[in-house]
């Protein structure tokens, strides 16, 4: 019931008043009201916020977790910190627009910005057979909704959940004094997620190549493509090279960016291309599971064709100031059930906010490595 | 002339004498309240989600955009429909924090959502709004700009929350304790005012 107006206090109360009737018992019981209403909104607050679940893994706690492995390089990314920018464009031959509406699928020539890196958090690490390759891309069709994607050349995803992926960013933490992940760590880490043992017997099974040119980059996260008729599918897509395949050698002991410099004198040769393969997912295929293969049998539709023409350092090219975040999806994209996707959209977020305004200094692939 | 005799002048002379505030500017508070207080929860629980992230700004970008717009519309429907007067029990240093903070309120309103927008235009971010429909980018590409604007963005947030949380205290203080009748001038129903008098 609203208050009758005619009861209300007319005159402004003197400060006597005021003491006098926050001193009635009535008064104590409303400020504790107040004080209990006040609570649960700042407590709520609060809450919703993270800051009373110290335990709970957090964006900027994820990042933390990736500073405290790896050490703060300042200006660089806390993941794929090594790379170099290349660019060129995506030619669609148009059979992608049955899957789905995005204009990036419609036939017709698509400016690429993309960059190659190696996967962990140390900027100046030497290129290996160990360190797993990254490509990131964005699509940037001339009237239509950007799409970017960040793939690696591995078959499927060692880790199902964003938890997993922090714990085995603990156990496959180099100790200094061994120069290795310890054992022990390792042991439970698998021991504890036999989704990571079947992942990784999948991953041994097929060779890796030579280095980025001959590499089959891809997606692993399930996506869903809708089409201009509505019609949703489940996708997972890769890069597959037009280079012929060679198998990855020993690592070069002379030149710790010898992988890197193999992809630029690569490039200088002549344009470097990749098919763009679009897997189409069946009912009961899982989506939010990137530690699964789908069955070979699925249909592969050929969209168009990456040509990769041009590379330049991180700091003259545009890619370093990009976050190749994978749910920067066109009208047609939508991202799946799989939760590595949201936290991946959210951990990129956050290691660039971090890096956005730290001084930038030359990185491992220079500018006089790509111009000799 | 003092601010506030400003004020206090300008809201007398142009108030309806109802001593509430007109049924627009009613549904527009109540309306932008539920709004802003919930792009501030979603705002604090999206950087601390990695489940829900993506699902939360999705909701974020929209929802700012439309702040914006209605705050256009309510500093307009302000100058058509002024304030009633101040009730009679709130003395002048109140009636000057009061409406403080209501305008500190109203510039929040403006900057939250154009300081997003302009972040994410500095980050090279898509402003998607829903499906095929996204903003253009009102800033030019700059890291340092996003990081000084991402940093403006939290602290305004939370200035946001904290004058929120001093209205609301207010308020409650009026309604509670002193009970002289604050909350009718923005109640949404109708109450009869004093100088009404039918």
């Amino acid at each position: 019931m609203p208050h009758q107006s005619s009861s209300h206090p007319k005159e402004r109360p003197s400060a006597k008043d005021v003491l006098a009737m926050l001193s009635e018992p009535r008064s104590l019981v409303m400020l504790g009201i107040i004080g209990a209403l006040l609570l649960c909104v700042v407590g709520s607050f609060a809450y919703v916020g993270g800051w009373l679940s110290p335990g709970l893994l957090t964006p900027g706690r994820f990042v933390d977790g990736f500073e405290e492995v790896n050490g703060v390089h300042p200006g660089f990314r806390r993941n794929h910190a090594k790379g170099v920018c290349v660019g060129g464009y995506f030619e669609s031959n148009g059979k992608g627009a049955r899957l789905s509406k995005a204009s990036v699928f419609e036939l017709g020539r698509v400016a690429v910005i993309g960059r190659f890196s190696l996967a962990g958090g140390q900027p100046f690490a030497a290129d290996g057979p160990a360190a797993v390759r990254g490509f990131g891309l964005r699509f940037e069709p001339r009237h239509g909704e950007e799409w970017r994607t960040a793939m690696i050349d591995l078959p499927v995803f060692a880790v199902r959940t964003p938890e997993g992926f922090y714990e085995q960013l603990f156990a496959a933490k180099i100790d200094p004094a061994t120069g290795k992940a310890d054992p022990a760590k390792v042991t439970a880490f698998v021991a504890a997620h036999p989704e990571t043992t079947r992942a990784l017997a999948i991953i041994k099974a097929k060779p890796f190549s030579s280095g980025f040119a001959d590499a089959t980059f891809n997606g692993l996260n399930a996506f869903r493509f809708e089409n201009a008729a509505g019609v949703s599918t489940y996708v997972r897509w890769s890069m597959v090279p037009v280079d012929a395949f060679a198998p990855e050698g020993p690592a070069n002991a002379q030149n710790k960016n010898y992988l890197f410099d193999a992809a630029i004198a690569r490039i200088r040769r002549s344009p470097v291309q990749w098919h763009l393969i679009v897997t189409v997912g069946q009912p009961g295929d899982p989506t939010d599971d990137a530690t699964l293969p789908w069955p070979d049998t699925r249909e592969h539709v050929d969209v168009g064709i990456l040509t990769i023409d041009s590379v330049v350092d991180e700091a003259q090219g545009s890619c370093r100031d990009i976050n190749f975040d994978p749910l920067v999806l066109p009208n047609g994209i939508a991202p799946s059930d799989d939760p590595l996707l949201s936290a991946r959209s959210a951990v990129y977020s956050q290691s660039f906010t971090r890096r956005a305004d730290e001084t930038k200094e030359p990185s491992a692939v220079t500018p006089a490595e790509i111009n000799q | 002339m003092s601010g506030i005799e400003r004020v206090t002048r300008e809201r007398a002379s142009r108030s309806t004498g109802s001593g509430q505030f007109t049924l627009p500017s009613r549904i527009l508070h109540w309306t932008m309240a539920a709004m802003i207080l919930t792009m501030l929860y979603v705002g604090v629980a999206m950087v601390a989600s990695l489940a829900d992230y993506h699902i939360l700004i999705s909701i974020h970008r929209p929802l700012g955009i439309a702040i914006l717009v209605l705050v256009i519309v309510r500093y307009v429907n302000r100058k058509l429909n002024p304030p009633p007067e101040f009730i009679a029990t709130m003395p002048p240093e109140e009636r000057i924090a009061a409406h403080a903070s209501e305008m500190l309120m109203y510039a929040m309103m403006f900057a939250m959502p154009l300081v997003g927008w302009g972040m994410l235009s500095a980050a090279r971010y898509p402003i998607v709004l829903y499906g095929p429909i996204h903003l253009p980018p009102i800033l030019p590409h700059s890291p340092m700009l996003y990081a000084v604007l991402r940093k403006t963005h939290t602290i305004v947030a939370y200035l946001f929350f904290a004058t929120f949380i001093a209205h609301f205290s207010a308020v409650l203080f009026h309604t509670l304790i002193m009970r002289d009748g604050l909350i009718d001038r923005m109640v949404p129903w109708k109450v009869r005012g004093p100088e009404s008098g039918n």
